[in-house]
């Protein structure tokens, strides 16, 4: 008995540990000002001054700072641009990973581990490095104009390095292999004779794959998506690596607040909505997996 | 067994149906030489068969003959190594699977995950462009069918493996197809709805003309439906014909042994002589002939109507006086005449033991065995006398029977409405006897250990080369 309550209890502390506690910590900031001090917030929590001291502290937090956010139309701006870029960069990594995956799943299956090692094979170097070599890549004297010029496609280098298109190459890039797992781990386990059950019934290859195999790989295409979205929403390196001036996103922002004005604050309570924005998602995704479930069992 | 059966397919109206007899029929599908291989394996060898309009035609074999791969060709999802397929005459190699007038129902069921059991059912109907109206109602019409009304909106995972199986008929049979390819469609269905299936199978059947090509593992199943039944071992047909003749003459120990049960005596052939027929069996002779005369005298019918104790009295008090004493004993018949003889000799004569055929040596010091439907060409050959069950009687006491071997009754295996004896003969082989349980079984007069007479007609069996 005791055993099985500390076994369940096991993830819940490690939720508590790793999130809970994190993010009441930077709710606190969030609700704090800023202070020209070491850390550089106000108030400080003072446990050894007893429940005066702490309820001191609590009337000295206040929602300034999401005030602040409303004020400068920087903030939503940011938020709207990321959300923007992370929904258009999810579509075109879904219209280049579904069909990879779909390739992957219909190939031989001798050679099926062997092209999900493909896949999985940048993760083993690190991100940062594979951000740079893809600005080595785009800039004016990169690879890629030296070559175009090379052949004689064009004359003057292209600009592409500083642009939104680099940020959303960079992006497409790195989230990829996250959107292929998903849907070949789907296309994987579905069963041929279905897609010949539904060409017996009069279906054309393609009414086939509209009718049969779309449906069966929604699953993986929703879970893909997720995993694409949610982590674009808040990227900070590759827009600051590959974007320009005019890339706004809101992972920027954050940076910028924290390291650059050192506003501990503002920062926090730009983290703070935007994990309210990603809860939404979050939540979407949790249940779309849970219903997956439900279905296979 | 399979006999026991009703088989509608004997009844007047469809007892003509034989159109692989008719030269002038024109067969609906045609194997020609058609081989089938996966790698250098031989999956199918050189099949040519034709199958006909509205037959009901079985495959039975062993697992991996090739049944479904034969299946998969008719359907479109195998194209054959070597040769062709011809469907109404037509070449269909490069015919693919949509275009063909052909269902297939799988034997993994193949039923869409995503789908409901209505939706499943519509699939093939809404491909056609066929109108919201009459899509409904022929859904609806095949849910009735197959007793799957209460689960119309349920997923196949939601579903029992028997319900499952009946999604699956259902969907391939709504779009009435010419030619329905059913992979073991009732394998998962208890005994009793799987009957009715077969019977609503061969009601469809019967109403819509739809050819029907079968897989089956269970051979009451195939003698039930079957118009013909192809029995097949290692990708080759190794005999195609009627239940029937499939049950009553296999043409190999192989088919003998695959459908039904069956006892194989080996032995060697020899020309059944006729003119020294009567002599060459004495010990039969010497049995059969006063058996007829002593019945005669002997028989005594216990069921002889007797008076009670009443009538008894009755008699004595009233009758006895006019008419004297009343003789308890049967009064014994007159003896035949020699021409009643004659003429009941003649009368059991043909029928018990016909001429020609071949006699079978099987074991040493006893009788050889009379085979009058042998084929006269094996003289000489090593032989299988391949006899059902059924056609054995078993007695405790030598019967007159043409064919007579001694054992001892080491199981006897109760079966409800029939019993089987398994009998030990001399010569050390096992055969058994099959009798219908029409007494009681504690009225049964063989029990274990007992020694007894196992005996068959001389056309009883057929006869097999290996
Ligand atoms: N795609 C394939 N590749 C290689 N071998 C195959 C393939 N399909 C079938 N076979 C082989 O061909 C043989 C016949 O298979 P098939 O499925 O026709 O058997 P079956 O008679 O339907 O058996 P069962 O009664 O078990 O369903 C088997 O030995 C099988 O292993
Ligand atoms: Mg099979």
């Amino acid at each position: 008995m005791m055993r099985r309550t500390f076994l369940i209890a096991l993830p819940y502390i490690w939720l508590l540990a790793l999130f809970l506690v994190p993010f009441a910590i930077v709710l606190k900031i969030s609700l704090s000002d800023i202070a020209l001090a070491r850390p550089p917030y106000m108030p400080q929590l003072d446990l050894t001054g007893g429940l005066a001291a702490v309820w001191d502290f609590i009337t000295q937090l206040d929602f300034e700072n999401f005030v602040f956010l409303t004020s400068d139309d920087l903030y939503w701006k940011a938020y709207l641009s990321s959300l923007k870029i992370a929904a258009l960069s999810t579509a075109i990594t879904l219209v280049v990973g579904y069909p990879i995956a779909y390739a992957m799943a219909r190939a031989a299956k001798e050679w099926r581990p062997t092209l999900l090692m493909l896949v999985i094979l940048p993760f083993w170097t690190s991100f940062l490095i594979r951000v740079y070599s893809w600005m080595g890549i785009l800039s004016t004297e990169g690879v890629l104009n030296q070559f175009l010029i090379g052949i004689g496609a064009i004359s003057e280098p292209l600009q592409i390095l500083n642009t939104q298109t680099a940020v959303y190459i960079g992006i497409v890039y790195t989230y990829l292999p996250f959107m292929i797992l998903p849907i070949y781990s789907a296309l994987e386990k579905l069963d041929d004779s279905l897609l010949e059950a539904a060409e017996d019934l009069g279906c054309s290859r393609t009414t086939a794959f509209w009718l049969v195999t779309l449906p069966l790989s929604k699953g993986g295409v929703i879970a893909g998506c997720f995993l694409v979205f949610i982590p674009t929403l808040g990227e900070f390196v590759i827009p600051s690596l590959l974007g320009g001036s005019e890339t706004l996103m809101i992972g920027k922002v954050l940076w910028e607040e924290f390291f650059s004005n050192r506003d501990w604050p503002v920062a926090s309570a730009v983290a703070v909505i935007l994990l309210l924005i990603l809860i939404i998602p979050i939540v979407l995704f949790q249940r779309n997996e849970q219903k997956q479930r439900e279905a296979e069992g | 067994m399979a006999q026991s059966k009703v088989k509608p397919k004997q009844s007047p109206s469809t007892a003509a149906f034989e159109p692989w007899n008719d030269p002038n029929e024109k067969p609906l599908i045609q194997f020609k030489g058609v081989t089938k291989r996966f790698g250098d394996f031989t999956a199918i060898d050189n099949l040519t068969l034709d199958i006909f309009e509205r037959e009901f035609f079985a495959l039975l074999g062993p697992s991996g003959c090739g049944k479904t791969t034969m299946m998969r060709m008719l359907a479109g999802f195998e194209t054959p190594t070597e040769g062709q397929i011809l469907l109404s005459g037509r070449d269909i190699g490069d015919v693919p699977p949509n275009k063909r007038a052909v269902n297939m129902m799988f034997q993994s069921y193949a039923l869409f995950p995503h789908l409901s059991v209505w939706d499943n059912i519509a699939f093939g109907l809404r491909r056609e462009k066929r109108d919201k109206d009459s899509i409904a109602s022929r859904v609806d019409e095949m849910l009735r069918l197959t007793r799957l009304e209460k689960f119309a909106n349920r997923k196949p995972h939601q579903i029992s493996g028997g319900q499952r199986q009946r999604v699956a008929l259902a969907r391939s049979l709504a779009k009435a197809p010419k030619l329905l390819l059913l992979d073991e469609p009732l394998g998962a269905l208890d005994r009793k709805l799987r009957e009715e299936t077969q019977f609503e199978l061969m009601d469809i059947q019967e109403t819509t003309g739809t050819t029907f090509v079968i897989v089956t593992h269970d051979q009451e199943e195939a003698m039930t439906v079957a118009s013909r039944v192809a029995v097949m071992d290692e990708g080759k047909m190794v005999q195609v014909a009627t239940p029937q003749t499939i049950y009553e003459a296999p043409n190999s120990v192989y088919v003998a042994s695959f459908i039904g049960d069956v006892n194989l005596i080996r032995g060697t052939a020899n020309l059944r002589n006729v003119a020294t027929a009567a002599p060459a069996a004495p010990e039969s002779e010497s049995e059969t002939k006063p058996e007829p005369v002593t019945k005669i005298e002997t028989d005594e019918d216990p069921r002889k109507p007797q008076p009670n104790d009443y009538g008894k009295w009755l008699h004595d008090r009233l009758l006895a006086p006019i008419l004297g004493q009343r003789v308890d004993e049967p009064k014994a018949l007159p003896a035949p005449t020699k021409a009643e003889l004659a003429a009941a000799a003649e009368l059991q004569a043909p029928v018990d033991v016909p001429e020609g055929g071949l006699t079978i040596d099987w074991a040493e010091n006893t009788p050889a065995l009379i085979a009058a439907n042998g084929d006269p060409e094996f003289d000489g050959n090593e032989v299988v006398l391949a006899l059902r069950p059924e056609k054995m009687g078993i007695a405790k006491t030598k019967p007159d029977a043409p064919n007579v071997m001694r054992g001892k009754v080491i199981d006897i295996a109760y079966l409800g409405n029939i019993s089987t004896y398994h009998v030990e003969l001399k010569t050390g082989t096992m055969v058994k006897a099959q009798v219908a349980n029409t007494r009681r079984v504690s009225r049964r007069n063989i029990t274990w250990e007992d020694e007894v007479w196992v005996s068959f007609s001389a056309t009883a069996g057929v006869v097999l080369t290996e």
